[in-house]
């Protein structure tokens, strides 16, 4: 008998630790119309799970422990550059004055891929942050009112509001909290963000030079809020650790939330 | 308690046995060439991602260490901008010095995993007359191509089921993969990507 409680209390454990069905909030796909892309189409998105809170820096001290490449002693720079992680003292300490749970930023694009792939995750693709961004508290779909993107223009023009804990905004729609208002996010194509005459460098303005060029431009150039978020997508790189940029993971909606601490 | 300390058991097990295996992937990964020495930390040949070439082998970019590599990402079925992107890197192989093209490779990664088959690549190789071991054709799954471009500051978009949008740039590594020069734009010019690769070809 005894040792059937203490098996049982063991499982318990387990169980507590591993799984949080409530960490992620459940979307239902469905098409929009993306700011940059397919020129005024839809893209659809299937559905799909997501973080409802961006990653923590206490969240992220967890897989610093278990995944010791990625502390900042012993990180390549090819991964990270060095402002990675800029706003902890050491490998495993936050700054005194910052906040275990408000995002974990200063992290570069490869370090949340590999936090959202321990946590048996993957980063959302930039579509399905969008979709899930362009929601305000009651509708899906607020990208039109005016409430929702003055909220947006206002963040943009307050400092410091990476340092605030994660769930301080607004509840959207879907359940998911903090898409705008705190810190920007990674998404695992990032680097799909083409601002019309990119070479950078712009000597080729012909449209023919560029595979598809035509198709690029703007479907609704008033949407500021959404224009900077693309070009500031568009001037990033994987290994850029910057102070106001985190992330929060997604999944797929077939796949079991937990599956925590996977090997690499 | 005897289960109790089972499960105990089993899970150091566990744990000692996934540290076990990525110790042994380690130390039997190829070492390349005479170099034992580490990779610097820029060097992208600490991606981990392993790729299939034209002639359908498996290989991890560690194993092009030792040779200057001449990198630029592609799709086969590409109309517009991609043709320039191979006479570009055809015009760069033609200008390099022979000394330094023994030691350099020409390297295509597709952004189209899907469609560029490794068949379909050596198709492409040889079409374009790239049919030699100076030439190599990458295909990687989705992730590890999507990971590599962000290491080349490559830009994609798949635009329409056939078409991709993308920044079209030439990039040269270092014999230790490390990111020493990149070219932007097409039909531009090459003088400091060709002083790139001899610079780094001869020792």
């Amino acid at each position: 008998m005894y040792r059937f409680i203490l098996s049982g209390m063991c499982l318990l454990m387990i169980s507590a630790g591993f799984s949080q069905e409530s960490e992620m909030a459940a979307i239902e796909g469905g098409a929009y119309i993306p700011l940059y892309g397919n020129d005024s189409l839809p893209v659809s998105v299937e559905n799909f799970k997501i973080d409802k809170y961006p990653v923590t820096n206490r969240d992220y001290q967890k897989f610093l422990l278990e995944n010791p490449k990625w502390k900042k002693s012993e990180v390549r720079a090819l991964f990270a550059d060095g402002r990675y992680l800029a706003h902890w003292q050491d490998d495993s300490h936050l700054k005194p004055d910052e906040l275990e749970d408000a995002p974990v930023t200063n992290v570069s694009w490869f370090a949340a891929r590999a936090y959202c792939k321990w946590r048996g995750k993957r980063l959302p693709s930039l579509d399905e942050w969008e979709y899930v961004a362009m929601a305000d508290k009651v509708s899906a779909d607020a990208r039109k009112k005016d409430g929702y993107n003055e909220f947006i223009l206002s963040w943009y023009e307050r400092p410091k509001s990476f340092h605030q804990k994660v769930g301080s905004t607004y509840k959207n729609y879907w359940g998911v909290y903090d898409m705008h208002g705190m810190v920007w996010e990674w998404t695992s194509d990032f680097n799909s963000v083409i601002i019309s005459g990119e070479t950078r460098r712009d000597e080729n303005q012909d449209n023919n030079l560029f595979c598809g060029s035509a198709a690029i431009g703007s479907s609704d150039l008033m949407n500021y809020a959404a224009f900077m978020r693309y070009a500031f997508r568009s001037s990033v790189k994987g290994n850029y650790s910057i102070r106001n940029l985190g992330f929060r993971c997604a999944q797929d909606s077939n796949e079991k939330e937990n599956s925590a601490n996977e090997a690499l | 308690m005897k289960l109790y300390k089972l499960m105990l058991l089993s899970f150091l097990l566990l744990g000692v046995s996934c540290k076990n295996d990525k110790n042994k992937s380690e130390e039997t990964e190829p070492v390349a060439q005479a170099e034992t020495e580490a990779l610097p930390e820029m060097s992208v040949f600490q991606l981990p991602s392993s790729w299939t070439t034209q002639e359908g082998e498996d290989i991890q970019l560690e194993e092009l260490r030792g040779e200057v590599l001449v990198m630029v990402m592609i799709y086969t079925s590409c109309q517009a901008a991609c043709p320039r992107l191979v006479a570009d890197m055809r015009n760069i192989q033609k200008k390099v010095s022979e000394e330094a093209n023994e030691k350099t490779k020409y390297v295509f990664v597709s952004i189209d995993p899907e469609v560029d088959t490794p068949k379909r690549l050596k198709t492409f190789a040889k079409e374009n007359k790239m049919n030699n071991d100076q030439w190599l054709f990458l295909r990687g799954n989705k992730d590890a191509t999507r990971e590599f471009a962000a290491v080349l500051a490559v830009n994609y978009k798949r635009i329409s089921p056939m078409d991709f949008s993308h920044s079209n740039i030439i990039s040269v590594f270092d014999k230790d993969g490390v990111l020493v020069h990149q070219k932007e734009g097409l039909g531009t010019d090459d003088s400091k990507t060709i002083e790139a690769i001899e610079e780094h070809a001869i020792d």
